[in-house]
């Protein structure tokens, strides 16, 4: 990831701000880096919103193993199954005992209605492992396994953690999926928007002019249309027969393609400050060519800023993603992501039905308001010579 | 003053040549042209078309000739006759459906955008001026609630709380009773009855970030030498803040309309379809799924001229409040 | 002879509380301003001279708080009760009633009414940055007549007309018109007038310039100093005048303070610290400064050895202990230099002196 090929930058690459001198005598030695990693550390929140956002990345890595079923797995006969409530102590004749269970389900009908409806049947009991075989997988596309970490004993009897939608398929397993698809998306659309933003924002701010004005006028022309409703008639646009992998990119593309903007501002306002700064204009001096001035002096000067501002990104596409998919223009099953099955809350009627639904909005908000704080206390430790 | 205004005025034609090529790009995009589906529609309903009407659009949009014509066919149509093609979702002109939907949606966002602001201010100036209080601290933690929560999933919880404890619906814009009335002093008291659900649904990741924003701006603006120089001449602390870094802080708060209104805007199409608003979102998204291109991109394009001007007032406006940006 | 006493600072202690701990910037300072005298601070930039007069004002930046000493202002009376009458010392008082007020600065709160009412009128002060020190979208007129309207009960018109009074007075051409105009429309050394106009606006007793001229060119260097020595003799206020150009002591000054990492190295007139500096910092200091006619033999010009200090690692003893030729180890780096009185008005904070 991009902050460890930052970290093995060279110590040299100091900002030209190291020379101040109200700075403890370890401070005045430490590299920006170290200094960065100090002042990061003092911001709780931040390093809270880290923790979080590792964990999250974590199990989109391992979605597989982690998830007790797979997303895909429908249980006509489990609609809207309430979820079940992980017990892990379990009540015998000798006390209390470490045996994790759920209860079982009994089925109520409602004689008005005539529909049925799904309680929690205290008396039923249903066994859950850890570590056990269930519904079989392709672990990275790689190697076959059914190994799970948490499931039913019985491979038969279904456990439904966060309960189950309206086709019963198990919410926690494809919120689990939904971490991979929602983060990834996340991650991959902000490397595109960042590749646009520092080729523009980069040129429209070392060449400055004509170009800068061009590319200043587009950046305002794409920030200033509503995002949504152009999103929305761009991923209308994407074919319905397209394959579902094409419909993941494609979406990424439009939201980078209308994200990259921001990123660009950075950019080019780092590199306008940057090039009046006395260090590049002594880099030239000496001879330095462009690409050289670019490279060793000024982009270490700024990755910093970059890394804050595409953490900061990241949350913005999430967002994204889960509107249209949520708006049912976005992504489409079999694909999962937290917004797919946000789509299945669409109305009152399932919601009041089934309340569980807003759970993967949990998880949105949770990943989001990470990165948020992750990406605050980066930017704040990005300029460690400013107090 | 006029001269700026005259301006911003040029510059805005640009940017509305460029909008309404992307609406027609948006037209454009789905395989096929909209009069084959159009046909191939009436076909699944057993309906003929008349091969005179048909001759008849081919002839209006241009359809077979070359792309720009086409373009320069349907802006002709926009901006003599105000009319923006057909909706075939809805057998009617464009126009007939776009307006009165138009002014809810500009309704909606000129209100949140108010709310916005009347909230973010005040909030924002106490927590720069009280920075790590505890107030401070709870107005951005709320803050960074208000920016991480999709404004859908407010509106959808808020629907929830209310349906399940309330037994009430929140969705609308208007009482039964109103829905199909003409505009009287009731049906406006009305609006405004319902008005306030959407608003904030709608105004709360934009107060959000504008408390941020406010609070850095003020932040930035108390370091300032100017602060000390008005300290030292005696000025109360109270007045000094308003006479001061307050008002030198407005102006970038002001510029944001600049991006906030883009925001609202974007906000009040998904929440109208979350609470099925007589606005613009819910018909927009219709015509999307159904490919009923010209009626969509008529929206997107209306919303997105809506947006512009409400950023050149927001110029405007902060024109006439910085001297240094008026004399440029 | 010797003219009343204006401000008397007595063993300041200002600190700044960080969260990498505190910086002692004014730790026990010891001078006194008298009344139409100029008093210069110079040092090197971090040894809390602009700290220094900030505590006067009781004006210093969060985290920043006066921890120990006093500022006693000795209050001169007023001739006229407006408020912005001549100002007659405590002295001229002494034929009817000497009842020249003392109130300690350094006890007052800094939000209070009390320092709001002495600052602007009794003690103003202007600032290094005339660019960023007015603000940007406030006219002119309207920043000077606001200290006016304050402390003076003159209407709108009659404030205005004081304004362009002022603004002629420091030389702005057609001040009529430039009560309108904004800060950016005017040159530094024209924003630097504007600032001076608006500190002399209610006629104070004391005017404290923090580094008036660094950031402007020479020539106007000159002519704001130049601009301050003419208005002194015409207002008759103290000018407390903090430098780091040595040029400018010796142009300016009557009574010097030379400091060194928050604390007094040496105090004097002008004449002995130039011609007999005591202290071995301030030694240094003008063997620093290049002389014209007086280079032997291509000598190459002397600087101080060594850093200043970083303020979290303070040495123990003489401040300047570590970077001073004369160093006397067991002796400098134990016993922190008392005040060796040399003569009126004049003592050095140095060990070497200890037993004259």
């Amino acid at each position: 990831m991009a902050v460890t090929d930052a970290k093995t930058l060279p110590p040299e690459t100091v900002s030209p701000g190291a020379a101040e001198t109200e700075i403890e005598s370890s401070v005045s030695v430490a590299s920006q880096w170290q200094l960065m990693w100090w002042k990061f550390r003092k911001h709780r929140m931040a390093m809270a919103g880290g923790v979080v956002t590792l964990i999250i990345y974590a199990i989109a890595i391992f979605v597989e193993f982690l998830s007790p079923s797979s997303p895909g797995v429908i249980r006509a006969d489990y609609t809207w199954a309430p979820p079940q409530r992980l017990h892990f102590l379990r009540q015998t004749e000798e006390g209390m005992r470490w045996d994790p269970y759920v209860n079982g389900y009994k089925v109520e009908i409602d004689p008005e209605a005539l529909k049925r409806t799904f309680v929690i049947d205290e008396e039923q009991i249903v066994d859950i492992g850890f570590f056990v075989r269930g519904e079989p997988y392709k672990m990275w596309g790689l190697w076959e396994s059914d190994l799970h970490l948490v499931g039913s004993t019985d491979a038969e009897v279904p456990v439904y953690f966060l309960g189950a939608d309206r086709m019963g398929r198990d919410l926690l397993s494809s919120m689990i999926y939904g971490t991979r698809v929602s983060m990834s998306i996340g991650l991959l659309g902000v490397f595109l928007s960042f590749f646009l933003g520092i080729l523009l924002g980069g040129i429209s701010g070392f060449y400055g002019g004509t170009t800068d004005n061009l590319i200043q006028r587009i950046i305002e022309f794409i920030r200033s249309i509503p995002t949504i409703p152009l999103w929305m008639g761009l991923a209308a646009a994407l074919p319905t027969d397209w394959p579902p992998l094409r419909i993941y990119f494609g979406i990424t593309i439009i939201l980078s393609f209308i994200g990259w903007t921001g990123l660009a501002r950075v950019v080019r306002g780092r590199f306008l400050s940057l090039r009046t700064e006395d260090f590049v204009m002594a880099a030239r001096l000496d001879g330095a060519s462009e690409l050289t001035t670019i490279w060793r002096h000024m982009v270490p000067s700024f990755f910093s800023h970059i890394i804050a501002s595409l953490t900061l990104s990241i949350p913005g596409m999430i967002l994204a993603e889960t509107s249209l998919s949520f708006l049912g223009l976005g992504l489409r099953r079999p694909v999962v992501s937290w917004g797919v099955l946000l789509q299945e809350a669409q109305n009152i009627r399932s919601v009041a039905t089934a309340p569980w639904l807003l759970i993967p909005g949990l998880a949105v908000l949770v990943a989001v308001l990470a990165l948020n704080f992750l990406g605050d206390g980066l930017r704040d430790a990005a300029d460690p010579y400013n107090r | 003053m006029l001269q700026f205004l005259l301006r911003r005025l040029l510059y805005m034609v640009p940017t509305l040549l460029a909008i309404s090529i992307v609406a027609f790009v948006i037209i454009q995009l789905p395989p096929g042209d909209f009069l084959t589906t159009m046909v191939a529609a009436m076909a699944a309903q057993d309906e003929d078309m008349d091969q005179a009407a048909m001759a008849a659009l081919e002839e209006q949009y241009g359809l077979g000739q070359p792309v720009h014509i086409q373009y320069l066919k349907w802006m002709q149509g926009i901006v003599t006759r105000g009319d923006f093609g057909d909706s075939f979702g809805w057998n009617k002109p464009v126009s007939e459906l776009v307006w009165g939907r138009l002014a809810l949606t500009f309704v909606l966002s000129l209100a949140s955008l108010l709310f916005v602001w009347v909230v973010a201010f005040p909030i924002g100036i106490y927590s720069a001026v009280k920075q790590y209080s505890i107030g401070d601290y709870f107005a951005t933690f709320i803050g960074f609630l208000g920016l991480a929560t999709p404004n859908f999933l407010l509106a959808l919880i808020l629907m929830y709380i209310a349906f399940k404890f309330f037994n009430q619906s929140v969705g609308g814009l208007f009482s039964p009773e109103y829905q199909e009335a003409p505009w009287t002093w009731g049906r406006v008291a009305d609006l405004f009855a319902h008005l306030w659900v959407p608003v904030v649904i709608i105004g709360t990741a934009g107060t959000a970030s504008l408390i941020r924003i406010m609070r850095a701006n003020l932040l930035d603006e108390l370091r300032k030498p100017y602060v000390v120089t008005a300290r030292a001449k005696g000025l109360p602390e109270w007045r000094l803040l308003f006479k001061y870094p307050v008002r030198v802080a407005l102006n970038p708060f002001v510029s944001t309309v600049g991006w906030v209104l883009p925001t609202l805007v974007s906000g009040a199409a998904i929440v109208s379809i979350v609470l099925s608003l007589p606005t613009t979102g819910p018909l927009l998204i219709r015509a999307l799924l159904q490919q009923d291109m010209y009626l969509a991109a008529s929206f997107i394009m209306l919303l997105s001229i809506l947006t512009v001007i409400g950023t050149l007032v927001s110029d405007l406006l902060l024109a006439w409040l910085d001297p240094r940006i008026r004399m440029e | 002879m010797e003219s009343p006493v204006l401000i008397e600072i007595k063993n300041l202690k200002t600190h700044f509380f960080l969260d990498e701990g505190t910086v002692q910037a004014v730790n026990g300072v010891d001078f006194t301003i008298h009344q139409h005298k100029t008093l210069c601070v110079v040092g090197e930039s971090g040894c809390g001279k602009s700290v220094t007069a900030r505590s006067i004002l009781q004006i210093v930046d969060q985290p920043g708080r006066i921890v120990e000493g006093e500022i006693l202002y000795h209050r001169p009376f007023r001739l006229s009760a407006a408020g912005n009458g001549e100002w007659t010392s405590g002295e001229t008082g002494a034929n009817g009633n000497s009842t020249t007020e003392i109130i300690d600065l350094a006890a007052l709160d800094p939000r209070g009414r009390e320092i709001r009412a002495i600052r602007g009128q009794d003690i103003s002060m202007i600032f290094q940055e005339p660019m960023t020190s007015l603000s940007p979208i406030h006219t002119v007129g309207n920043q000077i007549t606001e200290a006016i309207k304050l402390h003076t009960d003159m209407l709108d018109d009659e404030a205005d007309e004081h304004a362009v009074e002022l603004l002629r007075r420091v030389g702005i051409p057609r001040p009529e018109e430039r009560l309108g105009t904004y800060p950016f429309e005017l040159s530094g050394g024209m924003r630097q007038r504007v600032m001076i106009a608006m500190a002399l606006s209610c006629n104070p007793a004391l005017l404290i310039a923090d580094e008036p001229t660094t950031a402007v060119d020479v020539t106007t260097q000159a002519q704001i100093l130049e601009l301050l020595e003419e208005l002194q003799d015409e207002y008759g206020m103290a000018i407390m005048l903090i430098t780091h150009d040595l040029g400018v002591v010796a142009e300016m000054a009557d009574d010097v303070v030379v400091m060194y990492l928050g604390q007094v190295a040496e105090r004097g007139d002008v004449d002995s610290i130039f011609h007999d500096p005591k202290h071995p910092y301030t030694q240094s200091l003008l063997k620093s400064i290049p002389r014209l006619g007086v280079s032997r033999n291509r000598q190459r010009l002397d600087s101080i050895r060594g850093m200043v200090p970083d303020p979290y690692n303070r040495p123990s003893g003489c401040m300047f202990g570590p970077r001073c030729d004369h160093f006397m180890p067991g002796r400098c780096d134990a016993i922190s230099p008392p005040a060796i009185p040399l003569g009126p008005g004049r003592e050095v904070h140095c060990l070497l002196y200890e037993d004259e």
